[in-house]
């Protein structure tokens, strides 16, 4: 057997105006875990699809065990040893585990086998299931237990992890590491896509970065730290953003009492009792691991669904919880829900005609219903220029931008309007690094002129970096809120793993 | 395995001159087709196409009956494009047109030994209302209830049709008509004005001009066409801004259904000068195809009214020239909307088929 499990040679892929891989080759050697390491949009997602049979390169080979792979489909794929964990889960969530386990399985296999095989997997890895619980009613971190059981009933060779921890909390990584580990003992290859570089450090043996589809280097694992390894992710240096507690003022800007709504929805999560301050100049963060109530929250906060909901939501000693997005925008409260195509930004519409999606008080956009073509191109000019928007002009669909320039034209359009309290989710969700850096900075400038912020994410690293203050929501409760500058990662990760408040 | 099914592949980008051609090559491809079966039918496909397409339109009687036919189709068609752009699928048109005829109508009765210039506005003004409240039942019911407009707005045409029915052989029926299905004309005031001698062209295309003209001001220039273009787009980013989803449902239904009112007044008051059983010869559910050959575009709204409307007329000349039966028309306006569905689905997505092992 040769050293390599996997060579990946000239591999290249373009879709309609993005060249997504561009002559990719690299090897993976045989029993260890690699890395496959780049921001946003590098062209991680495309080249596994490409190996797992989703899409079709236009150019090159992929070497598996010494023969050429020619791959149609996941389950062909699977039939070569080849497994992947997708970074979005792909379960019936109105199914059991167990119904789940065997949709996902190639060959017939009776109930009885499939039961003492999952049991044996799951006492061997410490992945522990209750087969006849609904996905619906799992965590994150338990979905992907259910995942990882369902490929390694196929015992593969090669195992793919698609940004396996972007959903887990630390103490649900800790234990997915434990898994990988045993894995690896076994002799089998791990294929880990993430864009954290301390798991690189802490967990692979080699690495491949990926920059604009292109391989900038594959090599072993030494002497890298955090810091090096962005450089080359990212290709520059970006300045360290710094928080500034001086401009906080004591005067409370919104107050939530006591927030809480029932849907009696399985797949909504009610909120409890959910209370907090904040003072203005404050960036207050909501952590949390997906699924948790954060969506619930964020319609309560703008006012898109807010059927039944009781407590006390004071802006300015004003309760607002039963105010519509539009009256809450005429308080100067703007927002930028998680999702940009068809939420915070029509694509079918142009950048201009995207500014009238959000009208504030002071904006002059229209007059008796007639709507001032003028201002709005004005507008929308200002809001490319200020936040280095990347694109041919204000006529553009908001569908030609990158998700980055994109997300960058709505939080500009929203901190332009000078709001007094910005709410927004997921600020970087899916962005480039660059465009990521811009915003975190710019939401810090908002902050310092005395807006309040309430950022809802579930990335941490973000949440540290740009918070004053943070809660953590889990299963619709909000916990009390802590100084980002004391609370420590574990005790975070205990929070969203469900620990109570001491 | 081996797929042999072809596969459909969104193209990045789909070509704007493309999309603004997809009406045109629909209509190239409908008489293209058109000819191929003339020709299975036997027929020269020259004097067939002739027959069809040319000799209605030859001569002014021939363009006044076109524009009478397409006046109708180009007013409900601009009123569907309300309900259409914002995702309501409104097919009640029908039963719209009939209940602003039986409205309208109703009054023309009731005045019909009345001279004064008020009646034609009042039964315009009628007209519209019976059409706005007909369209207002399935909006109602979406709001309130969350039904599927495209159901309740369907079986509404029926009901409308039987009310229609019942009054011209009930209570409406002409005391002098020898128990004949229908009711008594109009006075000399209830009709539309016509606009040349001894043509039919009437009024009623000056009303479905300004309509045209309306709507497509309210489209491209105020925040009610920009609510229903977001609302349709997308309902989410609609509620983000705030928009009211409701008030958006009943001003697309009312347009809607008070522009077919209008027609279906248009045709009573018009051509026809009382009611009966047979008042519209499908105007409502010809008038989607209208709508969408027109891109939901009021000035397409125009041609495509023009392209539906000698459908008509070329049929009733197949019919008499060609001992052919009117049908044929429909088939037309069938292959227009096949093809024009067809190429917007190419224009969008490309046909992959997978490459074999």
């Amino acid at each position: 057997m040769s050293e390599n499990i996997l060579a990946i040679k000239n591999i290249s892929k373009s879709f309609p105006k993005v060249i997504a891989n561009k002559n990719v080759s690299f090897n993976i050697k045989r029993n260890t875990v690699h890395a496959l390491l780049g921001e946003n949009g590098a062209g991680k997602s495309t080249l596994v699809k490409i190996l797992y049979g989703l899409l079709k390169s236009d150019e090159g080979e992929i070497t598996f065990n010494n023969h050429t792979l020619k791959v149609q489909s996941p389950s062909e794929a699977r039939k070569n040893k080849i497994g992947m964990v997708f970074q979005h889960f792909s379960l019936f969530d109105s199914l059991t585990v167990r119904e789940n386990l065997i949709l996902g399985i190639d060959q017939n296999m009776s109930f009885s086998n499939l039961q003492d095989k999952v049991n044996e997997i799951s006492n061997r890895y410490k992945l522990p299931l209750d087969l006849d619980a609904p996905i619906n009613t799992l965590s994150a971190g338990q979905k992907q237990r259910v995942e990882i059981v369902r490929i390694l009933l196929q015992d593969p060779e090669l195992l793919i992890m698609d940004e396996p921890t972007s959903v887990l909390t630390p103490q649900e990584v800790e234990s997915l590491f434990e898994t990988l580990n045993t894995l690896l003992k076994e002799g089998r290859t791990i294929l880990y896509i993430t864009h954290k570089l301390e798991e690189v450090i802490n967990l692979c043996h080699e690495v491949t970065i990926l920059r604009n589809g292109e391989v900038i280097e594959s090599s072993k694992l030494v002497n890298e730290t955090a810091e090096t390894l962005a450089t080359k992710m990212l290709g520059k240096k970006l300045t360290e953003i710094k928080t500034d507690y001086s401009k906080i003022t004591p005067k409370i800007n919104l107050s939530s009492k006591n927030l809480s709504i029932e849907f009696n929805d399985p797949f909504l999560v009610d909120l409890k009792n959910i209370s907090f301050d904040i003072k203005e100049g404050e960036i207050f963060g909501i952590a949390g691991v997906a699924g948790n109530g954060q969506s619930e929250l964020m319609n309560l906060l703008t006012g898109e669904a807010i059927d039944g909901v009781s407590g006390e939501l004071d802006f300015n000693n004003i309760d607002i919880k039963n105010f519509s997005p539009k009256k809450r925008r005429d308080m100067s409260i703007a927002f930028v829900p998680e999702n940009r195509l068809g939420h915070s930004a029509v694509p079918e519409l142009t950048l201009s005609e995207n500014i009238l999606l959000s009208q504030f008080p002071a904006s002059d956009f229209q007059n008796n219903g007639m709507i001032n073509f003028k201002n709005i191109e004005v507008q929308a000019k200002k809001v490319i220029e200020k936040f280095n928007v990347v694109t041919p002009g204000p006529e553009a669909k908001a569908s030609s931008l990158s998700g980055g320039n994109l997300q960058k034209f709505v939080i500009g359009r929203e901190i332009l309007s000078k709001p007094k309290l910005l709410i927004i989710s997921h600020p970087t969700w899916g962005i480039d690094a660059g465009a990521e850096h811009a915003i975190r900075q710019s939401l810090i400038e908002l902050a310092k002129n005395g807006t309040s912020i309430i950022v809802i994410s579930q990335d941490l690293d973000e949440l540290i970096e740009i918070t004053h203050r943070l809660s953590v929501i889990f299963n619709g409760k909000l916990s009390k809120s802590y100084d980002t500058r004391e609370i420590s990662i574990s005790k975070i990760g205990l929070l969203m793993g469900g620990q109570q408040d001491d | 395995m081996i797929n042999i099914l072809p596969e459909f592949k969104a193209r990045g980008n789909p070509s704007t001159l493309m999309n603004f051609l997809v009406p045109i090559i629909a209509v190239i491809l409908t008489i293209f087709t058109g000819s191929v079966i003339f020709v299975l039918m036997g027929f020269k496909p020259t004097f067939a196409l002739y027959t069809f397409f040319i000799s209605p339109i030859s001569n002014s009687y021939g363009i006044s009956e076109l524009l009478v036919k397409a006046t109708p189709l180009a007013l409900i068609a601009v009123g569907l494009a309300f309900c259409f752009k914002n995702n309501l699928y409104n097919i009640g048109a029908e039963g719209q047109l009939t209940m602003g005829a039986v409205f309208g109508g109703g009054i023309g009765i009731f005045f019909h030994d009345t001279s004064g210039f008020w009646v034609l506005p009042l039964m315009i003004v009628g007209g519209a209302i019976g059409g706005a409240l007909w369209g207002m039942i399935p909006a109602i019911l979406k709001v309130k209830f969350n039904t599927n407009e495209i159901l309740t707005s369907l079986m509404l045409v029926y009901i409308a049709l039987l009310i229609l029915d019942y009054l011209v052989v009930g209570p409406w029926k002409d005391p002098y008509g020898y128990s004949f299905p229908k009711t008594r004309s109009f006075g000399e005031s209830g009709r539309m004005p016509l606009l040349f001698q001894g043509l039919r062209v009437h009024f009623g295309i000056i009303i479905a001009l300004a309509a045209v003209f309306a709507s497509w001001f309210i489209f491209s220039k105020t925040m009610l066409g920009y609510q229903l273009k977001v609302t349709g787009f997308s309902p989410t980013a609609s509620k983000y801004a705030g928009f009211n989803q409701n008030n958006l449902i009943y001003i697309a239904f009312i347009f809607s259904g008070a522009f077919a009112g209008i027609a279906g007044l248009g045709e009573v008051s018009g051509p026809i000068g009382l009611l009966y059983r047979d008042i519209s010869p499908n105007y409502g559910f010809t008038a989607i195809i209208v709508a969408f050959l027109g891109r939901l575009n009021p000035i397409g709204i125009i041609f495509a009214s023009l392209v539906i409307a000698l459908t008509y007329l070329g049929a009733e000349d197949a019919q008499l020239f060609m001992q052919i039966p009117a049908a044929v028309g429909f088939v037309f306006q069938g292959l227009v909307l096949f093809f024009l569905l067809g190429t917007e689905l190419l224009v969008n997505y490309k046909i992959s088929f997978r490459s074999k092992l």
